[in-house]
């Protein structure tokens, strides 16, 4: 599914600092029965945003009106562990966020970011911290992240870190390519390869 | 140069690498259910494609079926919509499909092995993080998402930069009442949950080498509970024992000019890993989780530590122990419990189902316990019954229920009720993971069928000679 290409982007930011988040708490299981992919939104983070009776949790970050709007997510550490559903990544994406920011990402889960156009970003733990502080003391903190340049920055104070993505993926979500249309250009060579497998 | 078990296999399944970028890495057997497939046939449809290599991938439902009354229609329709496209998908593009009520049915994790479609040396993935199980043969085995299932129906491939390696070596001789699924537990706990994260993890050692295929299944499913991508171990007699004359295997020439190849399939001596661990055999003792990840283990004898005594963050480690309404110094032995799982893909199988039978024969489940014991296949209800376990079960006073996924992930419509405590043998104690607000005590069958009898966490050496 095609997604929007990603450049540079400057927003505010929900912050979220429990680790180990996994992707159980954002998008429970029972969450997972649709066959299409639409409105993931509605159930991401549903038992940690919601009561059992359906009311918000208010002083849940993702519920607080001071950050609405924000296409940025900053994450505890370990973020994204557990299942490897890829319906945790839609959620993201549905809710309008395009971004995580975290000092550790789960691997299925980063991966699948980068598949459906959600740019992890990994910073150091002390940078973390940084960008932590800085939204605590102001919500209306605004982080950019520089996709071309691999850097994240904290726009009022300038504080910079760059970060890591191989130049296939940057390219990818740069153009909003994707990896089935890389497969598919070397189908040829991918029928010659399984000619080669014993079984 | 000198290589190790995982290089082996990873590099001769590459088709190209990408420069800074992924390999191109070429995929034999494809499993998919009924949660993660439907939106990768609509992409593939959606882009014109077909699925190239139909015969590589098998379609099993498992994960929201129900495990009563399999013979009627499914009644919630969004789960009998999923088991539909799983069917309908399946039948367009002449891929095998073991629906509801076949006789192969059963965990996507339990039927692959145990009809010789997972086989030494080979990739094998799933949209399912517990994948990593397929590892125990020898194979490189994990979970996608559902955007690189789409991949492999479309073109056999996915698109994966190499992990790290790390081998986790434990020698000596377990004690009594240690299973496999302690050892894994216990390796976690040392780990915690994010410690092999960006590696694949190659087991070695006597005791992995004394597991049965059974044991050696559940230490590689639990790999991703430390964030690892994949645990395997290397092949040997019982590998090839296990898998001989199972329906999908090689036959004839095809399984000796496999087994030339299988034969080749372990770390060359000198092979260097990126990271490399040691643990004592004699160190474990049966384990229980207490908190909500994994990582959170420790012996069943033993109290919950403090704060300050573990690794990662205190607060995040207090919401944690509130959630669980535990608190730090805690003995996790005499906690009531409400209700035990026996199963998974962690935990359903033969092997499980006499291990839970050794404790509960001759007793009964406590009244304030409510068990389900939920077989991995048929073919695992079939072995039960053919070892006169079920009336071990019976006469205990517990129900034999029909296999799938069930309450370890609760999609179905076995929930552990908010605030309840179950003693399960699957293999995550994640908030809500086995129903909304319900909390999970991660074990072996052992200590769950001692808990299930006494009605309290219990050590399970206290109930065998």
């Amino acid at each position: 599914m095609a997604y929007d290409k990603f450049n540079v982007l400057t927003s505010t930011a929900y912050p979220l600092p429990t680790e180990n988040v996994d992707t159980d708490q954002i998008i429970p299981a029972r969450f997972l029965k649709a066959t299409e992919r639409k409105d993931f939104d509605i159930n991401f983070f549903r038992d940690w945003r919601f009561n059992q009776d359906g009311t918000p949790k208010a002083d849940f970050p993702l519920n607080k009106e001071i950050y609405a709007g924000s296409k940025i997510l900053v994450g505890g550490r370990n973020f994204g562990s557990g299942s490897s559903r890829e319906h945790a990544a839609w959620s993201v994406y549905d809710f309008g966020l395009r971004c995580v920011i975290s000092s550790a990402f789960a691997d299925i889960f980063k991966n699948n970011c980068l598949n459906v156009g959600v740019l992890p970003v990994q910073v150091s733990p002390e940078f973390a911290d940084t960008l932590f502080a800085a939204i605590m003391a102001d919500p209306k903190t605004e982080i950019k992240v520089d996709l071309p340049n691999q850097t994240v920055t904290l726009v009022a104070t300038g504080e910079s870190e760059s970060f890591e993505i191989n130049s296939y993926k940057k390219d990818n979500m740069l153009n909003g390519f994707d990896d089935i249309d890389y497969l598919k250009n070397i189908e040829n060579e991918i029928a010659a390869f399984a000619e080669t497998r014993p079984f | 140069m000198a290589k190790t078990l995982f290089d082996k296999v990873w590099d001769s399944h590459v088709v190209r690498s990408v420069k800074d970028g992924p390999d191109v890495f070429f995929i034999d057997r494809h499993f998919i259910h009924e949660v993660t497939s439907p939106v990768a046939f609509l992409g593939l449809e959606s882009r014109g494609n077909s699925v190239v290599y139909p015969e590589r991938t098998f379609a099993t439902a498992d994960h929201n079926t129900p495990t009563i009354n399999q013979h009627l229609p499914v009644a919630d329709p969004l789960s009998a919509n999923q088991l539909d496209a799983l069917e309908n998908n399946a039948a367009k593009y002449g891929i095998s499909h073991w629906g509801l009520g076949d006789k192969n049915n059963g965990i996507v994790h339990v039927v692959g092995p145990e009809n010789g479609i997972t086989l030494p040396g080979a990739t094998i993935v799933c949209g399912d993080s517990h994948t990593s199980t397929h590892g125990a043969f020898g194979a490189i085995a994990f979970g996608i998402g559902t955007s690189e299932v789409e991949m492999v129906l479309s073109t056999q491939c996915i698109m994966q930069p190499k992990p790290k390696s790390m081998r986790i070596n434990v020698n000596g001789k377990l004690g009594l009442g240690v299973t496999p699924k302690d050892v894994a537990l216990y390796i976690i706990s040392q780990q915690t949950t994010s410690g092999a994260t960006g590696y694949f993890v190659e087991y070695a050692g006597d005791v992995f080498e004394d597991m049965t295929m059974e044991g050696r299944m559940t230490v590689c499913n639990l790999s991703i509970e430390m964030g690892a991508r994949g645990g395997m171990i290397a092949p040997d007699a019982k590998t090839f024992e296990y898998l001989k004359g199972r329906s999908q295997t090689p036959k004839g020439a095809d399984w000796d000019k496999a087994m030339n190849y299988w034969e080749t399939l372990y770390t060359d001596e000198g092979a260097s890993f990126d990271a490399e661990f040691n643990y004592d055999a004699a160190d474990i003792e049966p384990m229980i989780t207490y908190g909500t990840n994994p990582g959170m283990g420790i012996g069943v004898t033993k109290s919950i530590p403090n704060a300050e005594a573990v690794e990662g963050g205190v607060e995040t480690y207090k919401k944690s122990l509130g959630y669980m309404s535990f608190n730090e110094g805690d003995a996790m032995i005499g906690k009531q419990i409400d209700f035990v799982f026996l199963g998974s893909c962690t935990n359903g199988r033969i092997e499980d189902f006499r291990a839970f039978c050794s404790i509960v024969k001759g007793r009964k489940k406590a009244d304030n316990v409510t068990a389900w014991l939920v077989p991995g296949s048929h073919k695992v209800v079939d072995q039960i019954k053919a070892e006169g376990l079920d009336k071990i079960i019976d006469d205990a006073g517990f129900v034999l229920r029909e296999p799938g996924c069930s309450a370890c992930l609760a999609m179905n419509d076995d929930k552990i009720p908010a605030g309840k405590l179950s003693v399960s043998t699957s293999n995550r104690n994640f908030e809500g993971r086995q129903g909304p607000g319900s909390r999970t005590l991660l074990a072996s069958p052992l200590v769950a069928a001692a808990s299930a009898v006494e009605g309290k966490v219990t050590d399970p050496r206290t109930l065998l000679v």
